[in-house]
């Protein structure tokens, strides 16, 4: 990517917000974000990373993306993923080994259920989107 | 058929305590009952950190949040939110300033439930921190894209003024004043750094800001750079925090990759770049004149103030010195504009305080509250209390330079000012809860013996005063304090306020000189009784056996590492106290409550 | 100069800008106390005595480093302030030793004075002594950690003013050392022996080796013939410890103190500071008129220079000047040429000098050639600290004693060998005889007023009958660096040497500041030190070496000529490169 001016800068800043709010990128509708932290690390995210790829791959599902973020701060339920499935709300959940990894796919992406014990509400609104 | 309706019943400790289980299942048959259990999930979910209100129940996708709920409540949830579609209004929390709930009721005030307000975090938990397209879609660079190009240099410092932002590091400097001082210093070269060297034990709201949104932190200090005349930004973070420093090398790679950095930015003729600095994860260095210091390569030792930083800083230039916390701020300052930012918070203390709270609290982690909200919201709602049930004792903020607030000042509103009146400060935002089972003796002691460990020992009132502190109480948690240690821990204390040099040794006496001032009984019963009551003082606690409880199993002796436990089978066992290490492993062992800690 | 207005406890008070709040109380009359604060040094507010409040304002800030703003009223002292230093030096005694009646500060020490005007009884607090090993590695200083209270004096000086990095802190907090790094002890680290940090700690925690105990055995001893030299430096300062004034001249007592002493010869260092000049002049002239060896030519007289030079610039090796120091001459004539005039066997020689350097301790035993009479040229040196006790241990009464003359024939001296004292001296003695073994003239104006002063660095150019000579005069070690960063490069690029002489000395102020001098060293007492060196070189019957008698005598008698082959087995030496970690 080459140096950006100014109007560059704001054609790519509308873009992705597009892609944001369509939420679809790719053919991938379904978003799957690990909390990536060091807590979240410290606590198996990659762990749980590793087996929500396999089981996506085992399930073959193709319209995954799983992502990175950073700490969402619910540092006593970590690792903590956000799962975004169409016609669902958007869910985040806590203390995700890798077998509650496994049973989000089945149950959340699959099922469109949510897994339960594990749900958690995201701490506060997103002052961004005001 | 996909289901239609979800129905979260929270399941924290305190709800759980107050019959969420109970709610579950009503839920439950209600929904068989009413023929809805296929479009309905009922799942119970983490806290929602709303406690003083619970049991909680919301609904999905309506967001309906229903608070206090009882298991009578359940069949009208299903018939009216699930088979009706329409909001229990009775159950519904609205702002308790709100009295119109029943007749006038607005959907919009069903969000406010959250204390949280994310400014800093605000892409934590949003955003790829190693995708700097992501930071872009939310707004990022956009603050600087309006710094550079409609807005001068004053423009920037007089919303900063407005907004009111104070260094969130410390004592909470005013930050436009400090960009002031170094935008009106003459000089060929001037600085921005960004302080990254968090220390205070428990403390890692910045670590986290790093790692989750490395750029709004470059992005700041690009705006601080044009705003006081300055091309080159430094980041002092210490080597302990490697993901941290991946990420923001990441982040800095690719903002200049994008232009974002570097010569003439998005051709504004202004330039800017970053180097990154690792500190070794020395305390001291937090401090800013110490931090510069290791930044030239020097040991990291304060220099004394003046000169400050501002005006003859990093190789004697002008120097802007900022927290990571203060400088996530900036962004969102200029594009939501200082009169926003100010008007969250309180008079003199304006926009959010991250806290880590940790400690004896269900719900450990970060936090972001506006500046004012109290310490009982803070732990009792968001933090979903104690944990075991057990009863609050106090809190300790601002780490080593901190001091305790206890009971009565739960309904304070916590900002930089109310905190320092009560004798405690803002620090950088470490907030340790305890229960009962905690000794402020101990709790003194941990601190003390952090402040001996990291005091950098050039100036004698800190590096003598803390090993002395420290010895005092040390004494005293062994039960061989004196009345005459008590008035030595104000003397030596008040020494250290005034005559150390830096912040450190200034306020490293606050944990002493708090826990004194608010739980002297405490130090008395040390002193005067030898007892301590939360146990923790080993040399104080005697392990006994009634005999009228102990069956003679011989559990006890068995797991005694000294053997000081004798007695025959089946018959009561005794502890020579003159061999006892207190090390409580009888006590645990017993099954019959036969082992007495005193 | 731009000035401000300010008030010290209430009193108005206009003083120059970027006045520290210290200096301009002391302006006001007010007295603030001290501990870490070095007039020599940049302050380092470590110690937290003098802290003074600004009204206004709830915090104290430290007078040695906070400099005055305009309108504020200074309170530098009342009951709180008071007490706050009163608990910071109860702080600091609780975690000292306490054993003043036997440490070598007692009376002299900064910490036991404060202690003193504070009426410190006792201490409230429980005492935490560390007891840590001595360091005893060097023959000039010795390190006692366990009395230290890390003011950083001395690596500060160590650093800044020396650039010599042999002391640095160690260790953080509580554990915190001034000690060499790397694990290494001070014998083995860059430590030039100049013994700065000596005479700029304030307690005793380092100080010169002791070694009076090696003369009063010597001078029992009936078999030995003890002589003894005495430096130039040493005249002008010996009289501080019995209460004269700094630069007063105490030649004449120095040498009869000495004899009351027992000892049986007394010597003048400044007979071979002539000496020198006649060697190290010829030197230079073969230099800079024959052109055989390199230019500049470096002095060599300042051991500790010489130490440092041979670590941080072994390349100027071929630029040093191959003459002896005077001091090693002085021992090396005493042995063979006085010794045969007297008909004594130089092994019974007990060769003893009195310096103001603690470096010298090294110097004596630096390599074989101080052997160049057979046996030791010089078997111990004292520092004019050592002997000043030795002679008040004595009972003599040194204020009242008779001036007396040196013994002859290697005590006379000419106003150029007492200037070697002083920084800039060498120089001018060496020009003032130059001069005249260029042109067999003799210069009418012997004052060169160019490498005289106080500044680091001194430039000047001497006119010998229209050939420029040029020459530099560096001291304080961490002034040298740039001048010999200039030769290097010239020397690099093959271009003319921007010098033809340069005077180095460890030490600021030259040998009247050395390391073994008096307590309280600073730049007021330097000066009226060099005062008084420049007196006793005015008030000399002879102010130009080669005039002196005695030097005539002994190339007649003995050495033949400067240069000469005997002149070069006594008083030539050569150099080696140096690591400058040895270990």
């Amino acid at each position: 990517m080459a140096k950006m001016t100014l109007e560059e800068l704001r054609k790519l800043r509308n873009q992705k917000k597009d892609e944001l709010d369509k939420r679809d990128t790719e053919g991938k509708d379904v978003h799957i974000i690990i909390g990536m932290g060091t807590c979240g690390i410290a606590a198996g995210a990659k762990d749980s990373l590793d087996a929500f790829l396999d089981e996506i791959e085992k399930n073959k599902i193709d319209n995954v993306t799983v992502k990175q973020t950073g700490c969402m701060g619910l540092c006593y339920v970590e690792p903590t993923v956000e799962v975004k499935v169409p016609e669902m709300p958007d869910t985040i959940y806590g203390n995700v080994d890798a077998e509650t990894a496994r049973n989000i796919v089945r149950e959340h992406v699959l099922g469109k259920k949510l897994v339960s014990e594990h749900v958690f509400d995201r701490p506060s609104k997103d002052i961004v989107k005001e | 058929m996909a289901v239609k309706n979800f129905i979260l019943v929270c399941g924290g400790t305190a709800c759980e305590s107050s019959k969420a289980n109970d709610i579950f299942n009503a839920l439950k048959s209600e929904v068989e009952a009413q023929g809805v259990d296929k479009d309905v999930q009922i799942v119970k979910t983490g806290c929602f950190g709303f406690c003083e209100k619970g049991p909680i129940v919301k609904v999905l996708p309506e967001e309906a949040f229903y608070v206090e709920v009882t298991p009578e409540d359940a069949k009208e949830i299903i018939s009216e939110s699930i088979v009706k579609g329409r909001m229990v209004k009775r159950l519904l929390y609205v702002d308790d300033t709100d009295k119109k709930k029943e007749d006038d009721f607005d959907i919009e005030n069903i969000k406010f439930y959250q204390k949280q307000v994310r400014i800093v975090l605000r892409n934590c938990g949003f955003i790829d921190p190693e995708k700097i397209e992501e930071y872009i879609a939310r707004d990022g660079y956009a603050a600087l894209e309006k710094v550079l190009f409609d807005m001068s240099p004053d423009d920037v410092i007089n919303e900063l003024k407005v907004s009111g932002l104070r260094g969130r590091g410390g004592a909470g400097f005013p930050t436009w004043m400090k960009w002031n001082f170094t935008k009106g210093v003459e000089s060929d070269q001037k600085f921005i750094v960004c302080n990254a060297d968090e220390g205070d034990p428990g403390a890692y709201m910045d670590r986290s800001t790093l790692e989750g949104d490395p750029h709004s932190v470059l992005e700041a200090m690009t705006i601080a750079g044009y705003t006081v005349g300055a091309n080159k930004g430094v980041i002092y973070i210490r080597a302990e925090y490697p993901l941290a420093i991946k990420r923001l090398e990441i982040a800095i790679e690719q903002a200049r990759e994008y232009g974002l950095l570097g010569e003439d930015i998005l051709g504004s003729g202004f330039s800017f770049d970053f180097e990154i600095r690792l500190g070794a994860g020395a305390f001291v260095c937090g401090e800013e004149t110490a931090l510069l210091r290791s930044i030239e390569g020097n040991r990291g030792m304060p220099t004394p103030k003046p000169p400050f930083p501002a005006v003859e800083g990093l190789w004697g230039k002008p120097t802007v010195i900022n927290n990571v916390e203060t400088w996530a701020n900036v962004p969102m300052i200029i594009l939501k504009g200082g009169k926003w930012f100010n008007s969250i918070g309180t008079e003199k203390s304006s926009g959010t305080k991250v806290f880590a709270l940790t400690g004896k609290i269900n719900n450990s982690g970060l936090v972001e509250v506006p500046m004012g909200t109290t310490l009982r919201e803070i732990v009792f709602d968001i933090g979903g209390g104690i944990k075991d049930g057990k009863k609050f004792k106090a809190v300790q903020t601002g780490g080593p330079s901190g001091g305790v607030l206890t009971n009565d000042f739960l309904d304070t509103p916590i900002d930089f000012d109310q905190l320092t009146a009560i004798g405690s400060m803002m620090g950088s935002g470490g907030m340790i809860v305890m229960d009962e089972d905690d000794c402020i003796i101990d709790v003194a002691k941990f601190y003390q013996e952090f402040c001996v460990e990291e005091s950098c020992g050039k100036c004698a009132p800190c590096r003598i005063g803390t090993r002395k502190l420290y010895d005092i109480l040390d004494k005293i948690s062994k039960g061989k304090g004196t009345h005459k240690d008590l008035e030595n821990l104000e003397t030596i204390g008040n020494a250290m306020k005034k005559a150390a040099l830096c912040g450190l040794g200034q306020t490293a006496p606050n944990p002493i000189l708090s826990t004194l001032k608010y739980f002297k009984d405490e130090y008395l019963e040390h002193v005067d009784d030898k007892v301590c009551r939360a146990g923790k003082c080993k040399d104080l606690v005697r392990f006994e056996i009634d005999p009228e409880k102990c069956i003679g199993c011989t559990v006890c002796s068995r797991k005694c590492p000294v053997g000081c436990i004798s007695g025959e089978r089946k018959q009561p066992h005794s502890i020579d106290q003159s061999q006892c290490v207190k090390c409580g492993a009888c006590y645990a062992a017993c099954k019959f409550g036969a082992i007495k800690k005193s | 100069m731009s000035t401000v207005d300010i008030k010290v406890n209430g009193r108005a008070l206009t003083v120059p800008a970027g006045t520290s709040i210290l200096k301009a109380a002391k302006l006001a009359g007010c007295k603030i106390p001290t501990l870490c604060y070095h007039s020599d040094l940049e302050p380092w507010a470590a110690c937290g005595i003098c802290v003074v409040k600004v009204e206004g304002s709830p915090r104290m800030v430290r007078a040695c480093a906070t400099m005055v703003t305009a309108g504020q009223n200074y309170i530098t002292d009342d009951p709180e302030i008071h007490q706050i230093r009163k608990t910071v030096i109860e702080m600091t005694l609780a975690d000292h030793p306490q054993e003043c009646l036997t440490c070598a500060r007692n009376q002299t020490c900064e910490l036991q004075r404060l202690a003193a005007e504070y009426g410190i009884r006792e201490i409230p607090f429980d005492r935490r002594v560390k007891r840590l090993p001595k360091d005893e590695s060097t023959p000039s200083i010795v390190l006692d950690p366990s009395k230290c209270i890390q003011c950083g004096r001395c690596a500060q000086v160590c650093q800044q003013l020396q650039d010599v990095w042999a002391l640095e802190f160690i260790g953080r907090g509580e554990k915190t050392r001034l000690m060499p790094s790397a694990g290494v002890v001070l014998n083995e680290s860059p430590c030039i022996k100049c013994g700065q940090c000596s005479a700029h700690c304030p307690v005793g925690a380092i100080y010169e080796k002791d070694e009076t105990d090696l003369l009063m055995n010597a001078i029992l001893d009936e078999t030995k013939h003890v002589a003894v030299q005495m430096a130039p430096a040493v005249r002008v300062a010996f009289g501080e410890a019995f209460g004269m004034e700094p630069g007063e001249i105490t030649t004449g007592k120095i040498y009869a103190a000495l004899r009351r002493l027992g000892v049986d010869a007394v010597f003048d260092t400044n007979f071979s500071a002539d000496l020198t000049i006649m060697e190290e002049g010829s030197e230079f002239v073969e230099r800079f008129v024959n052109g055989k060896g390199e230019l500049p030519q470096l002095t060599s007289c300042c051991p500790a220079w010489t130490d440092y030079m041979e670590k941080y610039y072994p390349d100027m090796i071929p630029n040093f000047s191959t003459a002896k120091s005077p001091q090693m001459m002085q021992g090396a004539v005493i042995k063979s040429y006085y010794a045969k005039n007297k008909g004594i066997d130089p092994k019974d020689i007990y060769s003893v000098s009195i310096m103001p350097c603690t470096a010298k301790k090294f110097e004596r035993v630096r390599d074989e050639n101080m052997k160049s009479s057979g046996y030791s040229d010089v078997d111990l040196v004292l520092t004019t600290r050592e002997l000043s006790r030795m002679i008040k241990t004595f009972g003599v009464d040194f204020v009242n004693l008779p001036e007396e003359d040196a013994d002859s024939p290697v005590g006379k001296y000419t106003g150029a060998g007492t200037i070697f004292g002083v920084t800039g001296g060498v120089m001018e003695a060496a020009v003032r005889s130059a001069y005249y073994l260029i042109t067999k003239e003799e210069l009418s104006n012997v004052n060169i007023e160019a490498v005289r002063g106080m500044d680091g660095v001194k430039v000047g150019e001497v006119d010998i009958k229209g050939t420029k000579v040029k020459v530099a005069v560096a001291h304080g070690m961490a002034n040298v660096k740039a001048v010999l960063d200039e030769v290097r490069e010239a020397k690099e690029k093959g271009l003319e040497p921007p010098y033809h002489f340069i005077e180095v000395m460890a030490c600021r102020g030259g040998c009247i500041a050395g390391g073994g001098q008096p307590y309280g060293t600073e730049d007021d007492v330097r000066e009226k030190r060099i005062a008084g060196l420049y007196k006793d070189d005015e008030q000399s019957e002879f102010r130009c070496s080669h005039h002196n008698p005695e030097i005539t005598q002994i190339y007649k008698d003995y050495l033949g000529a400067p240069l000469s082959e005997k002149s070069h087995h006594l008083l030539h030496t050569h150099y080696t490169p140096r690591p400058v970690y040895q270990k």
